[in-house]
């Protein structure tokens, strides 16, 4: 993973709240085995309409999305993050995200910043008010830019320290195996087994 | 005295590995990975890369469910991407030797079908899957969560997953259901008290006299949607009832293993004077069947209702919320329930696919014709549970009352095999999601329970069974 620390780059305003990923993604672009290539499938239903923020010329190189709240509830798809990042979003902002979808983003790469209902509408009107305005996402600070606006963020301190440091969490995980042996090596023998195969 | 820990926290406490420090979160040991074709292959594929073996292939099981046919299942899946997907999970399983039930095996179905049928799914276990409905074995009181692709890479990698501690909600479900009544409503009436966002964060532990009650097959039906109300966990503590669904199954311990395994399951339970971070509390003595009329789940109301008027909701955004879901499920504000109109009649999914699911809906179609012009379709979640439900003769009266009877797989729960609700179409399903173009392109979901759904198909209009009655 590449190590993030600030970009800047085109907002999209996304006024909706309550987007499942069935509405980032539907099932359809699921049956891919790729890992990347789900930009076709980003909000495919909502893009059928001309109006739609990102079928507006302004939005055409967003890498910054500003949703309302709920956002990402439902299915556990982590391609609803791969087309996220793959139409190339760099960072998601809302009052509240779905926790499975949150985790997912910290996997690919991409920020999913909590911000206030009153910031969101802020960064919303200040996007539309100057279509195309580009936002400054501060990591290390937790802080975005917009004009003249300056709103703090939430993240974990984890999920930054990894995307700050560009870490694989397999990687890290894997520093600790003496201690997984150890654990396994206490396993109750009750405790499911898949193998050897069992009935009929 | 020892401390007094929640159900959650033991089972947190008892697959610590790691204590996560300075912010860091902690390492939980997994001790069974269920996978499917949807959300394993780029994660396999990760492994490749890296030059990674999986860890523990005999705490690691895969089947066939979401992107399978649900007829002609002799045949080559027609769809090409869909037949590749398969044929993906058939080559990876094979070349990292993990246990796969393909379609035809008896023990293919839904994943969360499949896992308690086995007897894998027990007390006191904590259980990953990539799907957001693995909550569903919280019922045996096991720690089960939905992940993501890259954390099933993770758990093939490592049998671990980093995780940050849930908080813990209460939710203390006391009273008697009603005739008619069914785990579905509870869930359904839960879920619409506290939002789709209500549990976020939180580990459910549901407790009461009402959940005492119910059957496995009902704990399942409960903690299978605790996902829909945001929440990353649900779990009933377990009991009587639990054990005795347990025993004999064929993964299930035997012998001294099941002596100590029950040693330790019966201290598995919240004690004494433990607090929960939140609590709420229903009244089972006073509910109704509970249908959804929008399109999330929490968009639901008493059937004896009628359609919500967005004004009646507090917040501006739940009032918008409200409003488009209106516009998408053509419905009016102030419609009685009961007279709506449904074209289509969907009895499956991980949340009522189970064979106490089929014998309430079959008890009640048995001997009646399908409503005029309806369709109806009956997807049993695994193909043990077809073959059970045939022995007992329910394929024939589902089939005689004028309902397709199929194989055994997700179908249109979600619609990415061919199974779909139609175009503008409105559909009572026994799913999980009525989420916008879930069930297929602008088709209409209501979410029910499995008798609703058959009283449902019988009448035409949304209908409890005491309707038959009249």
């Amino acid at each position: 993973m590449e190590k993030i620390s600030n970009f800047t780059g085109v907002g999209a305003p996304f006024r909706y709240s309550n987007v499942d990923t069935d509405q980032i993604i539907p099932a359809i672009y699921l049956k891919r085995i790729a890992k990347t290539g789900y930009e076709d499938g980003l909000f495919s239903t909502l893009r059928q309409d001309p109006d739609f923020v990102l079928n507006q010329p302004e939005y055409e190189k967003a890498q910054v999305l500003v949703a309302g709240s709920d956002f990402g509830t439902g299915s556990s798809r982590e391609h609803a993050v791969w087309a996220l990042r793959d139409y190339g979003f760099k960072a998601v902002f809302s009052p509240k995200f779905a926790d499975i979808f949150r985790s997912n983003c910290g996997k690919q790469g991409v920020i999913a910043g909590v911000i206030s209902n009153t910031d969101t509408v802020k960064l919303w009107e200040k996007m539309e008010s100057e279509p195309g305005i580009e936002l400054e996402v501060d990591l290390p600070s937790q802080v975005v830019r917009c004009g003249e606006l300056e709103i703090n963020f939430e993240i974990d301190e984890y999920t930054k320290w990894r995307l700050s440091e560009g870490l694989d969490d397999i990687g890290i995980t894997l520093q600790n195996e003496d201690k997984i042996e150890e654990f396994e090596s206490r396993r109750a023998s009750w405790r499911p087994k898949t193998l050897p195969v069992k009935g009929d | 005295m020892a401390e007094k820990l929640t159900l959650a926290e033991k089972l947190w406490r008892d697959h610590l590995v790691v204590k996560g420090e300075n912010g860091a979160p902690d390492l939980i040991y997994i001790d069974l990975h269920l996978i499917h074709e949807v959300t394993s292959p780029q994660a396999f594929d990760g492994l490749r890369l890296e030059s990674r073996d999986i860890r523990r292939r005999d705490l690691t099981i895969a089947t066939e469910d979401h992107n399978t046919p649900t007829k002609d299942i002799h045949l080559p899946i027609a769809e090409p991407t869909s037949a590749k997907q398969v044929q993906a999970l058939r080559d990876n399983t094979e070349q990292y030797g993990v246990r796969i039930h393909s379609l035809g095996d008896k023990n293919q179905g839904i994943v969360h079908v499949v896992g308690p049928q086995l007897g894998l799914t027990m007390p006191g276990i904590t259980v990953v899957c990539g799907d957001s409905h693995t909550s569903t074995h919280g019922a045996f009181g096991a720690l089960a969560m939905g992940i993501g692709t890259s954390e099933v890479e993770h758990v093939l990698a490592t049998q671990t997953l980093p995780l940050t501690p849930f908080k813990t909600m209460a939710i203390n479900v006391e009273g008697s259901l009603r005739p008619g009544v069914s785990a579905k409503d509870i869930i359904l009436a839960i879920i619409a008290e506290i939002g789709t966002g209500g549990g976020q964060g939180y580990v459910l532990e549901y407790r009461g006299s009402a959940i005492r009650e119910l059957s496995m097959e009902g704990r399942m039906t409960i903690c299978n949607m605790s996902i829909e109300a945001g929440a990353r966990a649900g779990m009933v503590a377990p009991d009587q009832i639990t054990f005795d669904y347990l025993k004999g199954r064929p993964h299930a311990p035997a012998g001294e293993d099941w002596d100590e395994a029950m040693e330790y399951w019966k201290t598995l339970k919240t004690d004494d004077g433990a607090e929960f971070d939140k609590e709420i509390f229903i009244n089972a003595d006073e509910l109704d069947p509970f249908v959804t009329w929008g399109t999330n789940p929490g968009q639901g109301v008493s059937l004896m209702g009628e359609v919500p008027s967005p004004d009646s909701f507090d917040l501006a955004s739940d009032q918008e919320s409200a409003e488009k879901s209106l516009q998408y499920m053509d419905l009016q504000p102030g419609t009685k329930m009961k007279d709506i109109r449904v074209d289509t009649v969907f009895l499956g999914s991980c949340t009522n696919s189970r064979i106490e699911d089929l014998r309430a809906a079959a008890k009640l179609v048995k001997g009646k014709k399908l409503a005029e012009g309806l369709t109806m379709m009956v997807v049993p979640g695994s193909q043990k549970v077809r073959i059970e439900a045939e022995s007992e003769g329910l394929d024939k009266i589902f089939k005689d009352f004028g309902a397709e009877w199929r194989f055994a797989g997700c179908s249109a729960c979600l619609g990415m095999n061919p199974d779909k609700v139609g175009e503008f179409k409105r559909a009572a399903s026994t799913s999980n999601r009525n989420f916008v173009g879930r069930q297929g392109k602008n088709a209409r979901t209501h979410l029910v329970s499995p008798v609703v759904a058959a009283a449902t198909a019988i009448r035409g209009t949304l209908s409890a069974p005491s309707d038959l009655e009249d």
